[in-house]
């Protein structure tokens, strides 16, 4: 049964020049964004998360290019658009929440003007007046008073600005949303919050949400299906439920280990040995390796590929993988 | 020595009476005429009072804006209190001389969140380290003040200590740019350490390594830690008592165990609901309390929790709840608590 892909990522690289070497923050990652979920995406700082996100909607800037790979969004290959048809994907067909929405908002202009702007942009036909009503309709739905529409972005607090950002991409018609870290600098009930009216808005619109953050436990309470980075790869992608039940990769485990769990009658932490290697002189074979409990020789040598580890479970580790000859 | 009895009751070694801090707010000629003279303040602090005794882990935790690190920066006399007293191992911190208050500050240190911040980027590991004790512990030779610097670095698992002595706070990892954070704060020996936020940068895989070392060193060195935090399920690992803040006011403060499966105040309890659970089998259905924190400019009247609170009756908004005795050790300022 093949599920229904809206974004098939196939062999994505992305590269940043720097004066010490080439870095390759995302390096041949595969992965698959299927219609109507929430697709986590985590990982710690420097990881990759964030470039991948922004190489999806090749917003990627200067030292950093795209050295390969395809972006199959809804039939099209991104990569073949030129920079003029990209905007109206980007625009249009994908939103953008990120995690300070003071630097996505014009400040000079008004929360009810960037939602008619993003109307006429779009819908051309639109007239002044449908595009008000339905900025006034959009905003509702998503817990915004009409009387802070003539409101100017510092005027909100940070959870309503982030509610404004989702409305662009609602005013859109979006299919799909990337948002990075967009809780991060929310505090916890403003948080859970918004993560309840990310699981409205999937619910009501169908929305396609790919969630980008470092927080476990964002991940936890909404995504369907998880997918965990390491080092510029993807080490382990599945569904949310069996990977925190059973997490294959030893990275997954130690990482989910580690996270301090307010259910939970305290216990002592797991700690995980060494930190997250600098990208600019990867360790050879798995990237985790020098840190694995479970390392074994090939894991020196040789990239373990992604496997089958489990009903909508994959991981990239030589433990589930081909040994030739072990 | 600071381990001087260990007896049943526990020493005092921070006491905040009555503690009240305002920030006036900037504002011109005319607003004050239409103030009538007086000038705004943000209530950043408001008539909170608590004790920490040696040798515990206290923790302060609140959303932003909540006056915790505002009571971090008083405990530590870095800001002055506009009422109330503190108290440090019974001195009395408000009006204590330049030159006492410099004898008294190697006692009590301070880590913030962000290292980088920290650390001069033009002083060596070493030179940082070793700079509180050139002010401090004048009367060791040279010799014993780099001995010194080099001990600490070990006990903060900055191993072996001579290949990160000449080394710039940009050169090592920020996991390690909070050791040496550490292990300038230890190095004078003090008896408190006010961590705002220690770990807040930290990735998960770091972390756990931070607050475990700090747990070690307490031990190793007899510290005690007022211990500021957003993260009620970090908090959860570490400290032994708990006390949440709201716009300015405690809420409920008691041991940790016991405000977490017992709580008393509306507030604490949405807060702790809040925290998402990093398991989807227990995922939050509770609903969240209306509305945003308010302006502490003008805080609500009463409680001020009151106007977000489904719990709230009418005394809520007219008279502010003490901060009552309900269970042992556990108090909590709401009306409707019981």
């Amino acid at each position: 049964m093949a599920a229904d892909n809206l974004f098939s990522i196939r062999d994505f690289s992305v590269e940043y020049h720097t004066r010490s070497g080439d870095v390759r923050a995302v390096d041949s990652v595969s992965l698959d964004i299927r219609r109507g979920e929430i697709l986590g995406l985590v990982g710690e700082s420097a990881c990759g998360k964030s470039t991948l996100g922004k190489g999806l909607m090749r917003l990627h800037r200067v030292p950093a290019r795209i050295t390969g790979g395809q972006l199959l969004f809804d039939g099209r290959d991104l990569m073949t658009l030129t920079e003029e048809e990209m905007r109206t994907v980007r625009g249009g067909e994908i939103g953008m929440v990120f995690q300070d929405p003071m630097t996505s908002l014009d400040p000079v202009q008004r929360i009810l003007e960037h939602l008619t702007e993003t109307i006429h942009t779009h819908e051309p036909a639109t007239t002044e007046e449908q595009a008000r009503r339905r900025a006034g309709e959009l905003a509702e739905k998503l817990g915004i008073r009409a009387e802070r529409l003539p409101d100017y972005p510092h005027q909100m607090s940070g959870g309503m600005r982030q509610r404004v950002m989702i409305s662009l991409a609602l005013a859109l018609r979006a299919k799909l949303v990337i948002a990075d870290e967009p809780t991060t600098s929310l505090d916890v009930i403003v948080e859970a919050k918004f993560l309840d009216l990310l699981r409205d808005l999937r619910r009501e619109f169908g929305l396609t949400i790919l969630l980008i953050t470092h927080n476990i436990g964002v991940v936890a309470e909404v995504s369907d299906r998880v997918a965990v980075m390491y080092a510029a790869r993807l080490v382990e992608i599945g569904d949310v439920r069996k990977i925190f039940a059973d997490p294959k990769h030893p990275y997954t485990r130690g990482l989910l280990r580690s996270v301090p769990n307010i259910a939970l009658d305290g216990g002592e932490l797991y700690k995980m040995e060494g930190a997250p290697p600098s990208l600019l002189y990867p360790p050879a074979g798995c990237r985790f390796h020098p840190r694995c409990p479970s390392v074994m020789e090939i894991c020196k040598r040789e990239n373990p590929p992604m496997e089958n580890v489990g009903e909508d479970q994959q991981a990239a580790c030589w433990l589930y993988g081909r040994k030739e000859g072990a | 020595m600071s381990a001087s009895t260990q007896n049943s009751a526990p020493r005092e070694l921070v006491r905040l009476e009555h503690v009240t801090k305002h920030f006036p707010v900037q504002s011109g000629f005319l607003a004050m005429l239409l103030n009538r003279g007086q000038i705004p303040a943000v209530r950043a602090v408001d008539d909170i009072s608590f004790t920490i005794h040696q040798g515990e882990v206290f923790g302060l935790a609140g959303e932003s804006g909540s006056g915790k690190s505002t009571v971090g920066r008083l405990v530590l006399r870095l800001l002055d209190p506009t009422a109330g007293r503190v108290l440090f191992d019974d001195i009395d911190l408000v009006g204590l001389k330049a030159e006492e208050m410099r004898r008294l500050r190697s006692r009590m240190q301070l880590v913030f969140q962000d290292p980088l911040a920290s650390l001069n980027p033009r002083m060596t590991i070493g030179q940082a380290i070793l700079h509180p004790v050139t002010i401090h512990l004048r009367n060791l030779s040279k010799a014993e003040q780099r001995r010194r610097v080099l001990d600490i670095l070990t006990a903060v698992g900055m191993n072996p200590p001579e290949c990160f002595y000449d080394l710039f706070p940009h050169q090592i990892s920020g996991g390690q740019r909070q050791r040496v954070v550490l292990a300038r704060a230890l190095v004078t020996n003090p008896e408190l350490i006010v961590a705002d936020e220690p770990i807040a940068m930290a990735d998960v895989s770091v972390r756990a390594q931070l607050l475990d070392l700090m747990m070690n060193l307490k031990k190793e060195f007899d510290l005690t830690y007022l211990f500021i935090t957003h993260d009620l399920a970090t908090a959860k690992y570490v400290c032994d008592r708990i006390a949440i803040m709201y716009l300015g006011k405690l809420c409920e403060l008691g041991p940790i165990h016991d405000v977490y499966d017992h709580v008393l105040h509306p507030y604490t309890q949405a807060l702790l609901k809040a925290v998402p659970v990093p398991d989807p089998l227990r995922r939050r259905s509770e609903p969240m309390p209306a509305g945003e924190i308010p302006s502490a400019i003008n805080p609500p009247s009463g409680c001020r929790f009151h106007p977000r609170c489904s719990l709230a009756v009418d005394q809520c908004s007219q008279e502010a709840p003490p901060l009552m005795e309900l269970r042992p050790g556990h108090q909590a300022a709401c009306w409707m608590a019981k």
